[in-house]
């Protein structure tokens, strides 16, 4: 059949069967620019073609939700008129081919989500996802993490944005294909919310940089398999300048402060033709832009060119009436452009003009509604036996303690200092509890007692071996971080790096991925607000681990009510809230130490899950506790360890059970917290415990400068000076 | 008394700025960089950030900005001047102080806590201070390294024009305190008459105990008291 395609499919790669839609639609054969705008609104970057009817699974409402999914960014309200906006988008593709751009512009483009929605940005996370450090290929990976993280620094700290939080994680499956994802939180007066609307007959401004040649088709792009000509595929991707970033910031924020403005959109992905396309469809307006009038870098860009360009740092801004001088002088106190490209009309079309010519005119609905697909799912054969590997012959090892050293200087557990401290996670004097001290970052709210939590977790050994049970250990885990410095999670944020989904295996991982935070969101009480979808992270080689960067927001009403990581008081007493026992299944030490990927990862309990969290918020609330670490990946020992860092102080501990030693120190369990409270205070916290019907166990005691484990027959010590050394070094070597 | 807080476009601490002056009780206002004149302001701070991106030299461009013949004549005037982290650069490029910040030796931008060592409490800007205290502030910068020559590092040290020097954190190693290779450790300068004043760690990010250091609280409460002095 392909031999026999019309040329222009082709060169678009339109599939046959959507073309013939797009006839239907039109009620004629679209000319080639018009294809082409079909082409990027119907990628699914832009349409969710695949992944919109398993979305719908997903709960969206929530007492706290202002604005849910379908905006520029998800906005819930955190008491006293305010509300934090906040959404994650990916940048995988971009960042494969051009590094410090690809990372410093997907930064770029999540701000403009957030302040599209009149939020001042306050925080920016990212998630990223490398292949190998070690052997021939860890030379490409130290390219990729020097450049994503330069790009991140690069774009953030210029715009005066603090990067407060992220994750990163070191995994084979990745080698071909990272991943960069980014998160925004802005902070709003809640009466200020502003959406992507326009009425009729009003002009709509384009404002900020002016339209050059780079990121042509960068949403079809990103929906396409990285391949040999990806590398020949670099115009496709954008370049960014943070300068214009944060002129363009002042400018949109300053409007809506002034009231100027009824509607506001950011110009992403697929450029003028999705910003503009989608403001008139959601307003059930029409849309006629003039191209004459858009700001060009150059000269002699055609139709085609301007279109699709995704040259960055361009906002869309509608005016209200009367105000359109005061919006044009605003803007040029900064500097910028701020044209009326184009004016809404009653006729639901998107026309675009050029030189007095109409050079394309579509309805709008079909281009903002894509077809949409149901596939059949089918899972990889492998990963099953993977996952039903007997791992009952697992032999000791000889040396416990060098064993916990070895897992402190793995990839993934190791210090994240390198990276952090190349990011400002201080600017705008807000950043409460910085990276590396808690478990999720803290921001508080000028001139409130209130604070927000945020944290982006995920972990893709979990997903690759299970992908519904793993995405659901990603919501509880990042929910429970955020529980764990004394928040009260509210929302959250999705991500979903996931394979191609054309094909039955890439499909079951997608669609169990969200069947598994739709289960786990129920359970929790927690709405999904906003997200972003990144398919087809898969080659002729290689597909990714299905990745669902899960992105919560909590609120702290009273921020002096917060706990950190780090044991603090000698003396306070260490309990751990579930199991000493974890799974070795899944676990870190399965693949550090043993060189496995195996097994099941660890049941998820979610009304436990749920009871534990709102025990330890209890416990923090009533100021009983102020150190509280979530036990993640390593299990117990790493969690430990972990606490004794930030401030080189000590512990003794006994651990009772007769299971494994290394199930005891490594294993992996969700639901589980450790705390220290005062002797004085230990009776209450206990029975705040007993009540919920908690397991738990009085560990011992905070001192000293080393960690001490007594287990039943073996007794542990590590310095903790010998603890930090393995940790601290490791990334160093990448980020010198 | 009023504080002036130069807004350049791509600065970014400007309003930490203005927050940290007005926790202390002081009058101040944000003004634009095309602005010609600072009348009714008793000193003026150039805040942090990336003015016009950095991208040529970090402070190359804002000392064209119209607003830098004000900031002259206020300093020539006597008024305290205070330039933080971009600040600084933007006064030393200006040559309201000698010197200059190269990249750090580390090659890279970096943000965390170091240690200073105030080496005069007789400033507008330190009185608050004792002699030799060790304050915990945060630095966020890629182009910190104080560099000149060895004639400007002599005269330095022998009219005391070092004010803040970086020093190891109490009971830590002597080594390795040194964050981006600065000559003479110098974190901030002032220039000979004693009211312009430079420094690349960011005393508004430590005013409060809920950002991690109050240690940046004296240094806005001496210049509340050298202004209410001046009136």
């Amino acid at each position: 059949m392909e031999g026999t395609l019309p040329p222009l499919l082709q060169e678009t790669g339109v599939p046959l069967h959507e073309y013939r839609e797009i006839v239907r639609l039109l009620g004629r054969e679209p000319n080639r620019l018009e294809l082409y705008l079909f082409k990027v609104m119907w990628s699914e970057h832009c349409s969710y073609k695949n992944s919109r009817p398993l979305l719908r699974l997903l709960p969206k409402d929530g007492p706290a939700v202002l604005q849910g999914p379908g905006e520029n960014a998800g906005v819930v309200d955190i008491g006293e008129g305010w509300a934090v906006a906040f959404k994650i988008e990916s940048h995988n593709h971009p960042s494969a081919v051009e590094p410090v751009q690809g990372a410093a512009t997907g930064v770029g483009g999540i701000i403009r989500d957030i302040m599209a929605m009149g939020a001042r940005p306050i925080a920016l996370l990212n998630s990223l996802r490398f292949g190998k450090l070690e052997g021939p290929e860890g030379n490409r990976t130290r390219f990729l993490v020097r450049g994503v993280v330069e790009g991140i620094a690069h774009y953030g700290n210029a715009i005066g944005v603090p990067t407060v939080g992220g994750e990163v994680y070191f995994h084979p499956d990745y080698q071909d294909n990272p991943l960069v994802n980014a998160m925004c939180v802005g902070l709003l007066r809640a009466d200020e919310l502003r959406r992507s609307r326009a009425s009729l007959g009003r002009p709509v401004y384009y404002v900020g940089s002016k339209t050059g040649r780079d990121g042509i088709g960068g949403a079809a792009f990103a929906s396409e398999e990285l391949s040999e000509e990806s590398e020949s595929k670099r115009p496709s991707v954008q370049v960014g300048d943070p300068f214009m970033g944060k002129l363009t910031l002042e400018v949109t924020l300053e409007a809506i402060r002034q009231d100027l403005v009824e509607g506001v959109q950011d110009m992403g992905a697929a450029g003028l033709t999705s910003s503009l396309s989608e403001m008139a469809h959601k307003s059930g307006l029409g849309l006629e832009l003039n191209l004459d009038l858009v700001p060009k870098r150059e000269a002699g860009m055609n139709p085609l060119e301007l279109m699709l360009s995704e040259s960055q740092e361009r906002m869309v801004l509608v005016p209200r009436a009367g105000r359109e001088q005061d919006l044009e002088a605003l803007a040029a106190r900064y500097g910028l452009d701020a044209v009326p490209v184009a004016h809404t009309i009653a006729e639901p079309v998107f026309r675009v003009v050029a030189g007095g010519q109409t050079v394309a005119e579509v309805p709008t609905h079909a281009l903002a509604e894509a077809p949409t697909y149901v596939r059949e799912g089918r899972e990889n054969p492998a990963i099953a036996a993977a996952r039903a590997h007997d791992l009952s012959p697992l032999p000791l090892p000889q040396n416990l303690e060098e064993t916990l050293l070895r897992l402190l200087a793995s990839p993934n557990l190791c210090s994240r200092a390198p990276i952090f401290e190349r990011y400002d996670h201080q600017v705008g004097t807000n950043t409460v509890l910085v990276p590396g001290k808690g478990d999720a970052a803290i921001l508080r709210v000028k001139g409130t007692r209130r604070g927000i939590a945020v944290k982006v977790d995920a972990n893709p050994r979990y997903s690759k071996l299970a992908p519904r049970l793993g995405a659901m250990h990603a919501l509880a885990e990042a929910a429970r971080n955020v529980s764990v410095v004394g928040a009260r999670p509210l929302a959250y944020t999705d991500g979903l790096n996931c394979g191609n989904p054309e094909t039955p295996e890439g499909y079951f991982e997608l669609s169990e991925t969200i069947l598994g935070l739709a289960e786990a969101s129920k359970a929790l009480g927690l709405p999904v607000v906003s997200g972003n979808v990144s398919l087809y992270n898969e080659g002729p080689s290689y597909r990714i681990p299905p990745t669902p960067m899960v992105g919560v927001v909590g609120l702290l009403e009273n921020l002096e009510r917060r706990a950190e990581m780090g044991f603090r008081k000698a003396g306070e007493l260490v309990v751990l809230v579930g199991s000493p026992e974890g799974h070795l299944s899944a676990s870190e030490y399965l693949w550090v130490v043993h060189g496995q990927e195996a097994g099941s990862p660890p049941p998820l309990e979610l009304a436990q899950e749920a009871r534990a969290q709102a025990a330890i918020r209890e416990l923090i609330e009533q100021v009983w506790v102020q150190t509280a670490h979530d036990v993640a990946e390593g299990g117990l020992a790493v969690a430990l360890a972990e606490m004794c860092l930030p401030y080189g102080l000590g512990a003794t501990l006994e651990v009772r059970s007769p299971a494994r030693p290394d199930a005891l120190l490594f294993g992996e369990a969700p639901s589980r917290i450790l705390f220290t409270v005062e002797p004085a205070r230990l009776q209450q916290a206990v029975r705040a415990l007993e009540q919920r019907g908690l397991p738990h166990q009085i560990l011992g005691q905070v001192g000293g400068d080393r960690l001490t484990l007594l287990l039943p027959k073996t007794r542990l010590e590590w310095r903790v000076a010998a603890l930090r050394k393995a940790w601290a070094t490791p990334l160093r070597e990448v980020l010198p | 008394m009023k504080v002036a807080v130069i807004q350049f476009p791509g600065s970014n601490c400007d309003q930490d700025t203005l927050w940290a002056l007005r926790l202390v009780g002081l009058k101040a206002e944000p003004v634009w960089h095309t602005e010609r004149s600072l009348e009714g302001f008793q000193a003026a701070i150039l805040p942090g950030g990336f003015s016009y991106g950095d991208y040529l030299r970090a402070g190359a461009l804002a000392k064209f900005s119209p607003v830098m013949e004000a900031v002259r004549r206020l300093a020539s005037g006597g008024y305290p001047v205070v330039g933080i982290c971009n600040g600084f650069q933007v006064l030393t490029e200006a040559g309201l102080l000698p010197g200059a910040l190269l990249a750090n030796t580390n090659l890279h931008f970096t943000c965390k806590d170091v240690y200073l060592r105030v080496e005069r409490t007789d400033l507008p800007h330190t009185t608050g201070y004792r002699p030799h205290q060790v304050l915990k502030m945060p630095i966020a910068h890629g182009e910190g390294r104080y560099y000149a020559d060895a004639e400007t590092l002599e005269r330095l040290e022998q009219n005391r024009q070092v004010v803040f020097r970086y020093a190891p954190a109490p009971e830590e190693a002597e080594e390795g305190y040194n964050p981006n290779g600065s000559l003479h450790d110098i974190a901030g300068i002032v220039n000979e008459q004693g009211n312009v004043l430079g420094l690349m760690p960011h005393p508004e990010r430590a005013v409060e105990g809920v950002l991690g250091s109050e240690d940046g609280l004296p240094f806005f409460v001496s210049l509340k008291q050298a202004l209410e002095g001046i009136a």
